[in-house]
């Protein structure tokens, strides 16, 4: 009868290639209180770490997996329970706790789609099903991966589309002279594969300028934006950054920029730096950043200017933005007339996987 | 999303992939197609191990050439024809036959470069097998490849799995310098991986770090890199954590993340299955010792094969080969060092 | 390519001469079955079809003239005089093989028979074979040597350089081109620019003979002058037996390169040993019970020999590392 009241915590599914977790360490006893939001244990995956939090308040009756143990995804790590509950039925529910066998890649996990758009390829991904869809758009060299953290958390009552653009993760290299309207032509043909008249868009960093520029093209196909450390609202930018990250071929060049992207650099595994080489060594890759970066930015300099136009913007706006990003300054945030500014503390260019708790509810409860 | 696909077949992509990028690419070597100047069919084997099959219906056999056995003239033609505007990927079929072929490797191909005063360059590319596992005895199983670092001039490639394979091969057909490219006979099948379908290219000079661990620093060269992930296994449940770091290319070798590994863990084991005496093993616990001296908590070990010919007979030559044992026990020996 | 000269063989060379190529046949033909059994290490290539050579080459040899042999040394080393047993136990990796386990196929030598060693480098032979008839020029013995290269061995740089050598120095030694018509997959008209590897000899400057190596009594006479001419101090030879293998290049061949019924032709009208059979028993030199007799004979050898082969004991461990040197 009590068994609604036990909640379990498991292994999470950060990004499609990930298959099992290993508990780095507990932030709270056997028997501590515990509310929503509260840090609980971290995991690490072969990629990246994360903090996993309470989804409710109660009681963190068991630590079933120790420090140390790698668990496939979906197994049980603790149990949160309010107190009253019996030891017996927490017991019960532990030994009785069964594995939900977990979409692997290709057995039905989300569906991997390729569209044409302008005869370039690009890759989707769909997580969730119904209601007013939500499409993510990665920033400048990542890609739907940027989302790990995000696009599960939002898919509970909806559609969810991450998307690589051009010159991108699964998507073609070509992106032509790199202008953004090659980016949000791709954008604009996701959107119309959610067959949503409406669909609310979160775009990051570069993706966010992207994403920017649609809602101003077609305030009527987008029902809000949220734009997370986006480009396109003021001059300065990392530049060196920016041109590092073209160039840099080798783990030792590619680490203290990747590590420029978090507030906290403990973030970055040696597998996160590898699988960042591992994609731009793929033929073209580079070229297409070279080409994008080209477009975008001259040196510590941006050359799109979005902000002035903000008095065309007609669809509900919302920025956040980590304290401690050192790609794009926080200032830029108050640049967007009218837009509600987030700005997350100990978070830095990337709030959607630093801070993917706060980061997910601000989302939910803006769209 | 994951592409899992064996050695055997990312080479024949990777040469593939250069071959439709770069009308100069050609492919040379006994029985690479088969069948040449034979009753039966074209294209019969594919190499000895079938590795390129395929590619001469879909290049044609002015590109995709069987040759006559003639080692020194298969290796000599490519070097030559590399300093003459081609890209060749010469095959020698086992790395042992290089006994009838060398000078063109060692005072040919590597030399021009430095003795023309750097106005000559040698874009040849020699895929060789190497290894023991197939009872193939004395002279098919040897391993070689330090006898080619020693040389300037050639590059040297030793990966370990199907991703490093394609992107390194594919960078071995680009880069300007003749590049010996080892391929380890049993791995063709053995190791598959996640592979893009696109072409790629990975530096060389980039060591890659298999397995995080903070214990101890193994560094281990192609089937070797898999011997040592077992053992870090059977290790991890005994408390002892192995960072395994793969140089990939031997020459040039990645000192620096070597010496950095070295100097995080304090410990040093180097697997290799090249005969001890001077091998890679001798050369990396040399590094070693002499730019992380202070770093190191327990003597260097070594594990190799005795400094003996390949044996012939199974359970020899099981005993020849490191095994994920030898590699535990000298592990259990270095971490107990002092103790 | 018409022969008489070893017609006139004694009764028991012919009986060898019989027996020493049915024990070849019947043990490559073993080999084959025991190997498509998973019960062989390693790797194998067999000389089932080429017996005539082996043995029209071998006859004239004693223990004290040496031979250099290929990756498709059986029939050499059994022509030579090798242990059979021997053998056997090296393909199992026996200790008590002809190498010690320590061989195996590819390897196969035995220096007191003369027989320096089958051999995993092609064109590896032939200058190991100058040096042998060095030896025996040097030390005046009268002996002789034999190299025995494929038609791919024939494209080696070490086998023009051994042949301008040998000519140079008068080596008595004897450069037997065994043309299969492949060399792995590639076909011997191709690979050979001249045609015919006997075309050779006169750059050389050496004699040259062809001869049709299904035919024992043809490869016989050929090589009897050869090695009359060797002995004489006249010099080396040249002598290209021409012919087809019963086998893949190794077992596990799919063969695609072949001519279609290549085998079944060769199997049916080109048998060395059917077309002795012929021969002898048409001649009235010997009759048919004789070699029933000897067919018997061999297969018994081979079933005595696979036993014990497969109950031969095998390596220990601590012989991994002893061999290496005489001393060190």
């Amino acid at each position: 009868m009590s068994e609604e009241r036990i909640l379990a915590i498991t292994v999470p599914k950060w990004g499609m290639a990930m298959e099992e977790g290993t508990v780095t360490g507990w932030h709270l006893e056997e028997g501590a209180k515990v509310a929503e939001g509260d840090d609980v244990l971290d995991v690490e995956s072969t990629k990246i770490a994360n903090v996993i939090e309470a989804k409710c308040d109660g009681v963190l009756r068991r630590q079933v997996a120790e420090v140390g143990t790698t668990l496939p995804v979906g197994a049980l790590l603790g149990v949160i329970a309010p107190s009253d509950v019996e030891d017996a039925a927490i017991d019960a529910f532990v030994s009785g706790f069964v594995v939900e066998a977990v979409a692997l890649e290709g057995e039905g996990g989300p569906a991997v789609e390729t569209i044409d758009v302008d005869g370039r390829d690009i890759r989707y991904v769909v997580h969730g099903e119904g209601g007013e869809p939500i499409v993510l758009v990665h920033g400048f060299g990542g890609d739907m991966n940027a989302w790990m953290f995000t696009q599960d958390a939002l898919s509970a009552d909806r559609a969810v589309y991450s998307m690589d653009l051009p010159g991108h993760g699964g998507s073609a290299k070509d992106v032509g002279d790199g202008d953004l309207s090659v980016l949000t032509s791709a954008v604009i043909a996701v959107m119309a594969e959610t067959g949503a008249a409406h669909v609310h868009l979160v775009g990051h960093s570069l993706g966010g300028a992207a994403a920017l520029q649609v809602a101003l093209d077609h305030p009527d196909k987008v029902a809000s934006l949220t734009l997370i450390a986006p480009a396109g609202l003021g001059q300065e930018i990392n530049g060196g950054y920016i041109t590092g990250f073209v160039t840099a071929q080798r783990r030792k060049d590619m680490k203290p920029l990747a590590e420029q992207l978090f507030a906290d650099t403990s973030i970055v595994t040696r597998q996160m730096v590898e699988d960042l080489l591992r994609n731009k060594r793929i033929n073209g890759v580079d070229a297409a950043l070279a080409a994008i970066a080209g477009a975008q930015f001259e040196g510590d300099r941006q050359l799109l200017d979005l902000a002035s136009r903000a008095d065309e913007l007609d669809v509900p706006v919302q920025i956040i933005w980590g304290r401690d990003d050192r790609i794009i300054p926080v200032g830029h945030s108050g640049n967007l007339e009218g837009a509600r500014v987030h700005i997350i503390d100990d978070a830095g260019h990337m709030p959607m996987m630093e801070k993917a708790g706060e980061v997910n509810d601000l989302i939910l409860a803006f769209v | 999303m994951a592409r899992i696909i064996s050695m055997r077949k990312a080479i024949n992509e990777a040469i593939r992939q250069c071959m439709e990028e770069d009308p100069t690419v050609i492919l040379l070597g006994e029985d690479v197609a088969g069948g040449e100047g034979s009753p039966g069919a074209d294209d019969a084997w594919g190499g000895d191990m079938g590795i390129t099959k395929g590619l001469q219906p879909q290049f044609g056999k002015d590109r995709v050439m069987d040759t006559p056995i003639s080692e020194s003239a298969i290796m000599g033609c490519a070097v030559g024809a590399a300093a003459s505007g081609l890209r060749p990927i010469a095959e020698l079929m086992f790395v042992d036959f290089m006994g009838v072929c060398f000078d063109q490797i060692m005072n040919q191909a590597a030399k021009f470069r430095y003795m023309f005063g750097g106005k000559a360059q040698t874009p040849v590319v020699i895929r060789t097998q190497i290894g023991a596992g197939y009872n193939a005895a004395a002279q098919h199983s040897q391993c070689l490849y330090p006898m080619f670092a020693h040389i300037p001039g050639i590059k040297c490639v030793i990966p370990s799995s199907a991703y490093d394979t394609k992107g390194l091969l594919i960078q071995a057909v680009r880069d300007n310098d003749p590049v010996i490219f080892f391929e380890h006979k049993v791995m063709y099948d053995e190791v598959s991986d996640d592979v893009p379908k696109e072409a790629y290219a990975i530096p060389f000079g980039e060591a890659n770090i298999v397995r995080d661990g903070g214990d101890i620093t193994i560094v281990a060269m192609a089937r070797m890199v898999h011997k040592a992930k077992e053992a870090a296994e059977v290790l991890a449940r005994e408390g002892i954590e192995c960072q395994i770091v793969d140089p990939r290319t031997i020459s040039p070798l990645d000192e620096d993340t070597i010496i950095e590994c070295v100097e995080e863990t304090g410990r040093l084991i180097v697997v290799d299955e090249a005969y001890p005496r001077c091998n890679m093993g001798t050369d990396i616990a040399a590094l070693a010792a002499r730019e992380a001296f202070g770093a190191l908590k327990a003597p260097i070990q070594v594990v190799s094969p005795p400094h003996v010919p390949v044996p012939f007979a199974p359970e020899l030559e099981e005993a020849f080969i490191p095994s994920p044992e030898k590699i535990a026990d000298a592990v259990r020996k270095t971490v107990s060092y002092g103790a | 390519m018409a022969s008489g000269a070893g017609m006139q063989l004694s009764r028991d060379k012919l009986l060898e001469a019989y027996r020493t190529m049915r024990t070849i046949r019947d043990f490559e033909e073993r080999v084959h079955d025991e190997f498509e059994a998973g019960n062989l290490p390693g790797f194998v290539h067999l000389y089932a079809g080429e017996e005539a050579s082996a043995v029209g080459v071998c006859l004239h040899l004693d223990d004290q003239d040496r031979i250099c042999s290929t990756h498709r040394g059986h029939g050499h080393c059994i022509a030579k005089g090798c242990d059979v047993e021997g053998m056997w136990k090296e393909l199992w990796g026996s200790s008590e093989g002809l190498c010690a386990g320590k061989g195996g196929s590819m390897h196969i030598a035995d220096l007191s028979k003369g027989m320096m060693g089958a051999n995993a480098i092609v064109g590896g032979g032939p200058p190991l074979a100058v040096g042998a008839a060095m030896a025996a020029k040097t030390l005046k013995t009268g002996k002789v040597a034999v190299t025995f290269t494929g038609d791919g061995g024939s494209n080696q740089g070490t086998t023009f350089e051994s042949m301008n050598f040998a000519s140079v120095f008068k080596l008595p030694v004897l450069f037997v081109f065994e043309n299969n018509g492949y060399a792995e997959t590639t076909g011997s008209g191709w690979s050979v620019a001249c045609g015919d590897i006997v075309n050779r000899a006169p750059a050389f400057g050496m004699p040259g003979v062809q001869v049709d190596g299904f035919d024992f009594f043809a490869v016989h006479d050929a090589v009897g002058e050869a090695v009359e001419r060797a002995r004489a101090g006249e010099g080396p030879t040249l002598i290209e037996v021409k012919f087809g293998r019963f086998y893949g290049h190794h077992e596990g061949d799919n063969q695609s390169y072949r001519g279609p019924d290549e085998v079944e032709i060769l199997r049916r009208d080109h048998d060395c040993l059917k077309l002795f059979r012929n021969r002898v028993t048409e001649a009235g030199l010997l009759s048919d019970s004789d070699l029933d007799a000897i067919d018997q004979e061999t297969a018994d050898l081979m079933d005595r020999c696979v036993e014990a082969a497969k109950n031969a004991p095998r390596p220990t461990p601590d012989q991994l590392t002893t061999d290496v040197y005489i001393s060190y």
